[in-house]
C-alpha cells in the first residue's frame, strides 16, 4: 500500500499576513506532481509549511501522512516520517563536513527510533553507500569532505540537495526550484539525478519554472497556484502551456484570485 | 601539518558510548581521610614556610616563597576581567598530599587514586598514544612515566619538585625568570605555594613524536591547586605537551592557579595544548608565558570548557628575529560560567610574526570574553600580527565581549584584527532538522562546526575528546 500525503484546506500565515488560503493537494508515493504559479503565489510557503518551518504558522486545515496529522510535529519528526524538502536556498553550515552531517541524518531517518547519542550507521556501510551514490550522481568524492554548502556554487548546492535526497530516500520529496539559477548543464545533471531517484517509492512535488526538470520527470499532475490557492490542476500538457504562454490565461480564467494577487502586491512586503 | 592529516572524516565509533547524559562527567570524588598530610585551611607565612619545609627545599626557594607571599599580600585583587568578589583566600587548603610517593607503575598508585585516573582514561591513553605522563592529584604528582628511548636521548620529564632536587642548576637558570612573582597577584600566589607541575627539558635537536601529557586532578573540597610548570625546548628540538584537568563538583569553591613558564630556543618548536574541564565550582586563574628565540615557534592551543571563572591569557614573547607565535583559543561558557580568556603576543624583535585565533561559545546565560594584547615594541620592525576572534551566542541570556588591546611602537608593522559575533540562525536549525536531526543534535553540530577550524589542529585523540566535551555541554541545553 503506497503512502499518501494529504493537504486539506491549508491556511498558512507569516506574521499577520495570510499567504496560503485553503490549499488542497494529495500526493501519493510513486507520483510526480508539478506545482507552478507566478512569484509570490505561495509555492515556497507550501514547501516550508510541509517541512515545519517555525515562521510559517498553520492557522487552519491539516497536513497528514496516511491519516496521521503531522502539523504538531517538528521538522526532525517529519523527516523521520519520510518528508524531504530540497531547499531553494540551501543553508551553509561552516565547519560541518558533508559526510559527517549526512551520516547523522541517514542514521536518524532510517532508524526513526534512534535517540540522541545512540550509535550511528556503521561507518563502513555508510562510506560504501555514500561513495557509490555519489558516483551514480556524478558527484566528485571530494564533496564528502567539504563543509556543508560552504563556498559551494549554486549548482553544487543543488547537487548536494539531490545527494541528500538520494541518501535519505524520502517517501515525499518536495523540490523547491531546484533548477533555478543554474546553467543548462547543471539543470540537466539535477534533472537526470532526480529521474534516477524517483520511482514507485517516492512521491515528488516539483516546484519549478523550468521545462527541463519536467522533461526528464514528466508529471502526472500539474497544479497551478495563484494568490495562495491551487486554482487549476491538469496533466503535463498544462505545464507546457504555462511555459509557452505564461500565467495570463490562468488569471483570466480566475479573475477573483487574480484580483487578490493584485491586492497583495499593494501591501508592504512581509516575505 | 602532520596532525591534520590524521583527521579525516573517519571519527571512531562509539565515541559517546560511556557518556552520562547532560551532567558533568567527572564530578565524583574520593575519600580524603587517609591522606598523609593536609595543611590548615587558609594562608599565612607559617603555612608557606611549612610547605617549603615539608618538601625539604633549599633556603633560596624558601626565601623565594616567602618573598612571593609578601608580593601576593601587597597586590590588590584585580577588578578587571571576572568577578572575584566571591573568592575567599582564607577558605582554601593550600597544600594537600594524598600520597607519600610518586610511582612509576599504576599498580603502585593508591587504589582510590588509580581508579580515578582509570575513569579519566589516562592509563589507556598512555598505552595508545603518549610518550610520557605525569598525573598530579591534589598538590603532588602521584605517577610519572617517560618512554625509555626519550630518556636515553636526554629528555627530562619530571615533576617540578623533583627537578629542584635533581637538576638544581638548570632549574635555577629558568625558574621564575619568565614569569616573576611580581607579574601579577596570582603569579605571586603560585610562587609562594607552588607544588607539583611538570618540568621538561628537551635537548638540542630532539624531536618528540608523541605528546607528553600531564593530568591535573583536584579531589578535596576547597582545595587550591598550584602546579608550576617549566618547559625548556633547546635549539632545534620539538615537543607537544598536553594538559587536562578535572575536579569533583562541590557546592563551595576551589581554586586552581598555575604558572607555566616556557623557553623555546633557536629553531625550537613547542606546542602546548590545554583541555580545561574543571567542574563549575573552580576558579581557574592561570599565568602562562613563553619566550621564543630566533626562528622558534610557540603554539598555545587553549581549550576552556569548565570552571566557574577562568582568567587566562597565554602569552608569547617573541624575543629574536624570526620567532613565531600562535594561539588558538576555544572557550565555552555555560550556565554560571565566565570564560575570560584570550592571548598576548609581544613582539620584542624585528621580523617576528604572531597569530591569534579565538572562538568562543556562550549558552544558557554563560559569558565569554576575549581579552587579548598584540604589542610591538620599539625596534621590532617588519612584524606581522593577525588576530581573529569569533563568538557564537546560542541564546538571548548569554553574553560575549571582546577586549582587544593593541600597542604598536613601530610604523613598519602589518597588524590585522577581525572580530565577529554570530547567533545560530533559525534557517540553519531548520535545515539540519529537516534532515532528521533533533534540535539538540542540530545545535551541537553547528557548534562543533564553529570550532572545527581549531579542533582540526589537534591530534585525532584530542579532537575527539574536544568534540565529545562540546557535545556533552550541549546536551539538554535546548529548551
Amino acid at each position: 500500500m503506497s503512502s499518501l500525503l494529504k493537504i486539506e484546506n491549508l491556511h498558512v500565515s507569516v506574521g499577520e499576513t495570510e499567504i496560503l488560503k485553503g490549499v488542497n493537494l494529495e500526493l501519493r508515493q510513486g507520483e510526480v506532481h508539478a506545482l507552478m504559479g507566478p512569484n509570490g503565489s505561495g509555492k515556497s510557503t507550501l514547501a516550508y509549511a510541509l517541512v515545519g518551518h517555525p515562521k510559517y504558522e498553520i492557522t487552519k486545515g491539516s497536513i497528514s501522512i496516511d491519516g496521521k496529522d503531522i502539523i504538531e510535529l517538528d521538522p526532525a519528526e517529519r523527516a523521520r516520517l519520510g518528508m524531504f524538502l530540497a531547499f531553494q536556498y540551501p543553508v551553509t553550515i561552516p565547519g560541518v563536513k558533508v559526510a559527517d552531517f549526512l551520516r547523522h541524518a541517514v542514521s536518524n531517518v532510517r532508524n526513526p527510533d534512534r535517540k540522541e547519542g545512540e550509535e550511528l550507521m556503521p561507518m563502513r556501510d555508510y562510506r560504501k553507500e555514500l561513495r557509490s551514490t555519489m558516483q551514480e550522481l556524478n558527484i566528485d568524492a571530494e564533496f564528502a569532505r567539504r563543509y556543508l554548502n560552504d563556498g559551494f556554487s549554486g549548482g553544487e548546492k543543488k547537487r548536494m540537495e539531490i545527494l541528500q535526497l538520494a541518501m535519505l530516500k524520502p517517501k515525499f520529496a518536495i523540490l523547491d526550484e531546484t533548477d533555478s539559477g543554474l546553467d543548462s548543464d547543471a539543470v540537466r545533471v539535477v534533472s537526470e539525478g532526480l529521474k534516477k531517484l524517483s520511482g514507485p517509492h517516492m512521491g515528488v512535488l516539483i516546484i519549478t519554472h523550468h521545462e527541463r526538470l519536467l522533461e526528464y520527470n514528466i508529471p502526472q499532475y500539474t497544479h497551478v497556484m495563484l494568490a495562495g490557492r491551487i486554482v487549476e490542476t491538469g496533466d503535463a500538457e498544462l505545464a507546457n502551456e504555462l511555459h509557452n504562454n505564461g500565467y495570463a490565461g490562468v488569471r483570466e480564467r480566475h479573475p477573483e484570485a487574480a484580483a487578490e494577487e493584485e491586492a497583495a502586491k499593494e501591501e508592504p512586503a512581509t516575505v | 601539518m602532520a596532525t591534520t592529516e590524521a583527521l579525516n572524516t573517519e571519527v571512531p565509533e562509539n565515541v559517546n558510548a560511556e557518556v552520562s547524559i547532560g551532567e558533568y562527567q567527572f564530578g565524583f570524588h574520593d575519600p580524603t581521610d587517609e591522606y598523609p598530610f593536609m595543611s590548615q585551611k587558609g594562608l599565612n607565612r607559617e603555612i608557606v614556610a611549612q610547605i617549603s619545609e615539608m618538601k625539604g627545599e633549599p633556603g633560596w626557594m624558601r626565601d623565594f616563597r616567602l618573598k612571593s607571599f609578601e608580593i601576593f599580600e601587597s597586590k590588590p585583587t584585580p577588578e578587571w576581567g571576572g568577578d572575584l568578589s566571591g573568592m575567599d583566600f582564607q577558605d582554601i587548603f593550600y597544600y594537600v598530599k594524598a600520597s607519600d610517593r610518586q610511582e612509576k607503575s599504576w599498580d603502585d598508585v593508591p587504589d582510590d587514586i588509580r581508579k580515578t585516573y582509570d575513569r579519566l582514561g589516562i592509563p589507556e591513553a598512555e598505552k595508545k598514544y603518549l610518550a610520557g605522563v605525569k598525573a598530579q592529584y591534589e598538590s603532588e604528582v602521584v605517577y610519572g612515566s617517560l618512554r625509555e628511548d626519550l630518556a636515553a636521548q636526554g629528555v627530562l620529564f619530571t615533576d617540578t619538585d623533583s627537578a629542584l632536587k635533581d637538576h638544581p642548576e638548570l632549574f635555577k637558570e629558568y625558574f621564575g625568570t619568565i614569569i616573576p612573582p611580581s607579574d601579577n597577584k596570582f603569579a605571586a600566589l603560585n610562587s609562594a605555594v607552588w607544588s607539583g607541575g611538570s618540568f621538561i627539558y628537551v635537548p638540542p635537536g630532539v624531536n618528540i613524536d608523541f605528546p607528553l601529557q600531564a593530568y591535573f586532578r583536584i579531589n578535596t573540597e576547597n582545595m587550591g591547586q598550584f602546579e608550576r610548570t617549566l618547559i625548556i625546548v633547546d635549539e632545534g628540538a620539538n615537543i607537544h605537551y598536553v594538559e587536562g584537568c578535572t575536579a569533583p563538583t562541590y557546592s563551595s569553591d576551589s581554586l586552581h592557579s598555575a604558572v607555566v613558564e616556557i623557553a623555546v630556543k633557536r629553531e625550537g618548536r613547542c606546542r602546548y595544548t590545554t583541555i580545561q574541564n574543571w567542574s563549575n565550582n573552580v576558579y581557574n586563574l592561570v599565568t602562562k608565558r613563553a619566550m621564543v628565540y630566533a626562528d622558534g615557534l610557540m603554539e598555545w592551543i587553549d581549550g576552556n570548557l569548565g570552571s566557574k571563572l577562568t582568567m587566562k591569557y597565554p602569552a608569547i614573547y617573541l624575543m629574536e628575529p624570526g620567532a613565531r607565535g600562535e594561539t588558538l583559543s576555544i572557550a565555552f561558557a555555560s550556565e554560571g560560567q565566565h570564560q575570560d580568556a584570550g592571548a598576548k603576543m609581544v613582539h620584542c624583535a624585528p621580523n617576528t610574526s604572531s597569530r591569534i585565533v579565538s572562538k568562543s561559545i556562550s549558552k544558557d546565560g554563560g559569558r565569554s570574553s576575549y581579552r587579548g594584547l598584540a604589542k610591538v615594541q620599539k625596534g621590532a620592525t617588519n612584524c606581522k600580527s593577525n588576530v581573529v576572534c569569533d563568538a557564537l551566542i546560542l541564546d538571548p541570556e548569554s553574553r560575549s565581549d571582546t577586549y582587544p588591546y593593541i600597542e604598536v611602537e613601530e610604523d613598519d608593522v602589518a597588524m590585522e584584527h577581525e572580530a565577529s559575533v554570530s547567533k545560530i540562525a533559525e534557517e540553519q536549525l531548520l535545515y539540519l532538522m529537516s534532515r532528521g536531526l533533533t534540535e539538540v543534535e542540530a545545535s551541537a553540530m553547528i557548534v562543533t562546526g564553529f570550532i572545527e577550524p581549531l579542533v582540526k589542529e589537534l591530534p585525532m585523540e584530542y579532537a575527539v575528546e574536544m568534540n565529545r566535551l562540546i557535545e556533552l555541554q550541549m546536551e539538554g541545553s535546548v529548551g
